[in-house]
């Protein structure tokens, strides 16, 4: 469908100059705040208050980055992460696989039934409070378990693994039957190594979605010693109050503030490090995924 | 047992539901004791009971004493928070936020989409995707972060502009910090599945219309319109279906004491209330308060929706 610009008409060549330039300044928005703080988190933090943005270079600095990069917290707070992340996707991604199995079966017993269950919940929950009780009362508050367990199964996932399963040809089932393999053979052995997009797909949105996440660390962790990257981003980014040793050394209260404001910068980039890296390899499970939640909507 | 099943459908002449269900049920235990059992206990435990917790919404609650022995104070909670006057302002501040949200946050990605459509070079189009989705995995709190940088009074927008306000200070200026910023960090990402309908239009029917000498315009109309509406009309379902469960996570990390009188939504009020002052009765109630609309206006949007798309809900 490659038609050639010159062939077009002058009506339609003014759209296509539309519409490359508003995804050009689409783009700008985006790269140019990355750009801004990657070059304002080298700026001596005086210079950056009073004149923002320079290229005299004698006024870079890598202050920043080194008090980042010294300070346990957020080193304690990248492992928390990722112990959190890895242990919650594959809990989760294991839960919702399964129950995705026999919610896709026509011959299932008592799918309606669950079916009905499921999606419930969907809608309508206890909120907040009834919950946070529930957590208090079974002696969770403050360990990895209130985490980890509470939403470990998406309803959702499951319907789009469900969905995904369902698009399997049905005959594999029959035969693997008839040469007498079990559910558990024909799901582990035959049903799972032919889902695999569909199943890097879920992971990839658990593990994300929990790296990113804050509020049940905020609210279920106390001790600091737990705390995932969020939180100890929020304190530096959202809060202005980076553990003190970071700032602590220096004299005045205003320099201390100053020091604080350019840690934000330096925290930013050195917490996005990882995903970035890691996002153009997922890019190829990004389309497959999405239509997969689109057909069942 | 199984004999006893067996003779009791013998009797009435044909194999009963019950004694089906349960041979189905003993030749097929894998399915039930393996594969749902995880799910289902975690979704009656983390679910249904804290739905059971909502009674909570009824009484003084005392932690102690529990649910049943805390003093019961029926409607008290709700005429409390429906007669005071922050109640109206908490409650318009997420609609507006969502509604507004809705109608800026919504188009966005499907012209995106038709834009994206237009780029002939498939390499370049890529490359364009990967940036655009980019913003999409960044956290909550690094987006507020960079937000709250670039608004300061000596940052990036300010220096653009020649000013130097405090916008983060300014409750006029919080929903567009919101909603613009939902739309830099979630369009790109949501265009994807308007770009994948677009995708599957039929490159014959288009290839047609271009030898008919079919315009863009035309184009648009005939084919790639027809390819997403279906498409649009569900995300927009669900869209409206989610109209009160506003983020907490943004607008909280997006609060400053002096933006509040736009910020503070039903959910972070719920917060506040319930674990930073421990008032759990009041709390629950105007949590339960947001989840009956909700659940209102999804099942009047399906109705609606029903009505509009002869018959076929979601």
């Amino acid at each position: 469908m490659n038609t050639k610009f010159s062939r077009l008409s002058g009506a339609d060549k003014a759209i296509m100059v539309f519409a490359h330039t508003v995804l050009g300044l689409f783009m700008a928005a985006i790269i140019l705040p990355v750009i801004y703080i990657i070059l304002a988190s080298f700026i001596d933090p005086v210079t950056l208050q009073n004149s923002g943005l320079t290229f005299d270079f004698s006024k870079w600095t890598l202050t920043a980055y080194e008090r980042v990069m010294s300070n346990s917290q957020i080193w304690i707070g990248f492992k928390n992460a990722m112990i959190y992340s890895v242990l919650f996707t594959i809990i989760s991604v294991t839960v919702t696989l399964l129950a995705a199995y026999p919610m896709s079966r026509p011959d299932f017993k008592g799918k309606g039934f669950f079916n009905v269950m499921f999606v419930i919940t969907m809608f309508f929950g206890g909120g907040l409070i009834p919950t946070y009780l529930l957590i208090s009362n079974l002696g969770m508050l403050d360990t990895i378990w209130a985490i980890l367990i509470p939403g470990a199964f998406s309803v959702w996932n499951m319907i789009i693994a469900r969905t995904y399963y369902m698009g399997i040809p049905h005959d594999m089932q029959e035969a693997a039957e008839i040469d007498g393999a079990s559910e558990m053979v024909y799901f582990f052995k035959i049903l799972l190594p032919l889902c695999m997009p569909i199943i890097a797909t879920i992971a990839m949105w658990q593990f994300v979605g929990m790296w990113n996440s804050y509020f049940d660390a905020m609210i279920y962790l106390n001790d600091a010693a737990k705390q995932p990257l969020q939180l100890v981003l929020r304190a530096i980014l959202i809060q202005s109050q980076p553990e003190p040793g970071m700032v602590s050394d220096m004299q005045s209260t205003a320099a201390r503030a100053q020091l604080a404001e350019l840690l934000k910068y330096a925290t930013i980039i050195i917490s996005s490090v990882p995903l970035m890296i890691l996002y153009p390899f997922f890019q190829k499970y990004f389309d497959s995924g999405i239509m997969a939640g689109a057909v069942k909507g | 047992m199984k004999g006893a099943m067996t003779s009791t459908s013998e009797k009435a002449g044909k194999p009963s539901v019950v004694h089906n269900t349960l041979v189905y049920m003993r030749q097929h235990w894998q399915l039930y004791a393996i594969f749902m059992l995880p799910a289902v206990l975690l979704t009656v435990i983390f679910r249904y009971i804290p739905m059971g917790g909502v009674l909570i919404a009824f009484t003084e609650y005392n932690p102690i004493r529990g649910i049943l022995g805390s003093e019961w104070v029926g409607f008290s909670h709700f005429t409390r928070f429906l007669s005071s006057p922050d109640f109206m302002r908490y409650l318009m501040n997420t609609l507006k936020l969502s509604i507004f949200g809705l109608l800026w946050g919504f188009p966005a990605p499907i012209l995106l989409a038709f834009l994206l459509n237009r780029i002939l070079s498939s390499g370049i189009k890529q490359k364009i995707q990967l940036v655009l989705y980019m913003p999409n995995f960044i956290s909550v709190i690094v987006l507020c972060g960079i937000v709250r940088i670039l608004l300061s009074p000596t940052g990036m927008i300010n220096m653009l502009l020649g000013t130097n306000y405090n916008f983060m200070t300014m409750p006029e200026a919080f929903r567009t910090i919101y909603i613009a910023s939902g739309i830099w960090q979630g369009a790109g990402w949501a265009s994807i599945i308007y770009t994948a309908a677009l995708s599957n239009a039929s490159k014959e029917l288009k290839e047609a219309a271009v030898l008919d000498g079919a315009n863009i315009i035309q184009q648009i109309k005939a084919v790639e319109w027809p390819a997403i509406k279906d498409t649009v009309l569900i995300q927009f379902i669900m869209s409206v279906g989610n109209i009160m469960s506003v983020g907490f996570e943004k607008a909280y990390a997006l609060q400053t004491d002096l933006n509040l009188n736009a910020s503070e939504i039903i959910s972070t009020y719920v917060y506040k209330k319930g674990l930073l002052d421990g008032d759990y009765g009041f709390s629950t109630a105007v949590g339960l308060f947001n989840t009956v609309i909700n659940v209102v206006l999804l099942v009047s949007m399906n109705a609606i929706v029903k009505k509009m798309n002869d018959g076929k809900g979601v």
